[in-house]
């Protein structure tokens, strides 16, 4: 390799001049994030001051002119959505991506991996359109009326799962080859490396793309609000239909004033505060393993 | 590396003032409307005709809602609002209202729902989940679903208003947002029962979607009975400004209460004013 200087230990003018730049930039996204934070805790505050936290966790409902706003049914919701996607999801990404990374004949390798990465890309309304005109009308079907949690579950998979698929075949590329021709030398079966060796050995990174994937399931909107049927009550049922948080604020923000507003604010703190618990969940499981 | 630096900062100088110089130059001859999703189409066409008619002129038309409409009218966020229902006592003290044409909400049925009639009886008891089969109201033996529009729509206020029902009473399997995801879950669902503006309903019905308008008071769901005010369930389409308007503003009410657009109105299945 060929340095422009002699010795990188001094830096130049230039290297001083962009560690500065993308300090500060740096710096920006940081102080951007603590700005979100506050403007939510500013606009939501008419509503936490008045009544505090209580408001949110008891009451009949969800019945904004008359002054009621509990979010329990919508926290279920959201999180029954959630973990029902993930549970799909992650067996499926998962084998998916054991199969592009140890059975897979070569010349599908690549064209598997892109096709999960087109799927990662197809914009949310596009998955709710479709569930909305031929997953909805399917279930309908079967137990109407369709719009439900259960069609919620299904298009939150069908989301997460690129993330999951690309997230554990990262994990699975990062374990080190000498790990796996070790096995292979010890005379392990292929079932047995992959089992006994290079699972254990992504477990990490598998894990920390399933809460990514959490994250994603949990701040979706646009699809989840064509699909779910968006009624306020706790699910009883797979067929029941459900409003997670994220959709609620979409529905109603363009119509609140005054309180209803400042509820529909707080919810948003309330999901910001779960994104950043999976965060840190991830940061601290993910880091305590690689070290 | 002078050279450059210098170059950026004319580049920089030169971009601020153009910014500034368009910006001073949208002031005077920009209009901006907010508020009611039914309305924005029409004001978008009204717009791009008014814009046509009078070079120079920009009109901007943002949607959210007819609350929204209200609200920026009132506080001078837009010049005007715009609003699918008539005026609230506390708004008419600040706000006039300009009226451009009506629009009605039909009841929507799935086509091969063999239920031609519902009373208003009826209507107000399968919402209120007092009814919950077909069957019941002389149809199929097939459970209904109940689509219901969120909080906030105007839609939803007009439909409470006519049924004389509170929000919390209605037993929904559905909560939809705009007309156009009601119609596409009535038409996904043979059970389900909904409603939406006739103009839209009527457009979406023409060109091949299967739902169907269900009449009201044995008057038929068309835009033509609307037109002549005679169905129950409607609803003007107004401009709102805060006190009278001036300027800018009162040329564009003008025009758009005018015959000039009448055919802008009917292209979006409204219906025009009696003159």
């Amino acid at each position: 390799m060929i340095w422009s200087r002699h010795n990188i230990s001094s830096p130049s003018r230039a290297d001083v001049l962009l560690a500065r730049l993308s300090g500060s930039l740096a710096f920006a996204v940081a102080v951007l994030l603590a700005l979100v934070l506050l403007m939510l805790f500013k606009e939501s505050w008419a509503v936490l001051a008045s009544g505090g936290w209580a408001r949110f966790f008891a009451g009949e409902g969800w019945f904004p002119s008359s002054g009621q706003y509990n979010l329990w049914p919508m926290l279920w919701a959201t999180l029954v959505a959630t973990l029902g996607a993930l549970l799909l999801a992650l067996p499926l990404g998962l084998a998916s991506a054991l199969f592009g990374r140890f059975y897979a004949p070569r010349w599908l390798v690549l064209p598997l991996r892109r096709v999960m990465m087109l799927l990662a890309g197809i914009p949310s309304v596009v998955y709710g359109l479709w569930g909305l005109t031929v997953l909805v009308p399917l279930i309908a079907q079967w137990e109407p009326p369709g719009a439900s949690l259960l069609a919620a579950i299904l298009i939150l998979a069908l989301m997460v799962l690129p993330t999951v698929a690309l997230t554990s075949e990262a994990a699975l590329a990062a374990v080190s080859s000498a790990s796996l021709q070790g096995a292979a030398a010890l005379g392990l079966s292929r079932k047995g490396i992959v089992l006994g060796v290079a699972l254990p050995e992504a477990r990490a990174g598998i894990f920390s793309g399933a809460l990514l994937a959490a994250m994603r399931a949990l701040g979706e909107t646009m699809a989840v609000l064509m699909v779910a049927g968006n009624v306020v009550q706790t699910p009883g049922s797979l067929f029941d239909p459900v409003r997670v948080l994220t959709a609620n604020i979409a529905l109603e923000m363009s119509y609140a004033a005054g309180e209803h507003r400042a509820a529909l604010f707080a919810s948003g703190l309330l999901l910001m505060l779960m994104v950043a618990a999976l965060a840190w969940l991830a940061g601290k499981r993910g880091g305590r393993l690689y070290a | 590396m002078q050279m450059i630096s210098m170059e950026k900062k004319w580049c920089a100088a030169v971009c601020v003032g153009l910014s500034l110089c368009a910006s001073a130059w949208a002031g005077g001859n920009k209009l901006v409307l907010t508020g009611s999703s039914t309305i924005a189409p029409l004001a978008l066409e009204i717009g791009k005709r008014f814009e046509q008619q009078n070079p120079g002129v920009r009109v901007d038309v943002q949607t959210g809602g007819s609350t929204r409409g209200v609200n920026d009218a009132r506080t001078g966020l837009a010049d005007i609002g715009m609003a699918s229902r008539a005026m609230k006592s506390d708004e008419a003290q600040v706000l006039v209202a300009h009226r451009i044409a009506m629009d009605g909400i039909g009841i929507i049925l799935h086509q091969k729902n063999p239920v031609k009639n519902l009373s208003d009886e009826q209507i107000k008891q399968i919402y209120t989940g007092q009814i919950g089969n077909w069957r019941e109201v002389g149809g199929e033996d097939r459970k209904i679903t109940v689509v219901n529009k969120a909080e906030g729509r105007s839609t939803l206020e007009l439909f409470l208003h006519h049924f004389q029902l509170n929000n919390p009473d209605i037993r929904a399997h559905v909560v939809i947002g705009d007309n156009q995801q009601g119609i596409k879950t009535v038409a996904g669902n043979v059970g389900a029962i909904g409603y939406v503006s006739i103009g839209t309903a009527e457009y979406e019905q023409t060109h091949g979607t299967p739902i169907q308008l269900l009449p009201m008071a044995g008057v038929g769901a068309s835009v033509a009975n609307v037109r002549e005010g005679k169905f129950p369930l409607s609803r003007p389409l107004n401009l709102l400004t805060k006190g009278t308007p001036t300027g800018l503003a009162k040329r564009f009410i003008e025009f758009a209460q005018s015959a000039a657009v009448d055919d802008l109105v009917t292209a979006q299945y409204f219906v025009p004013l009696a003159r």
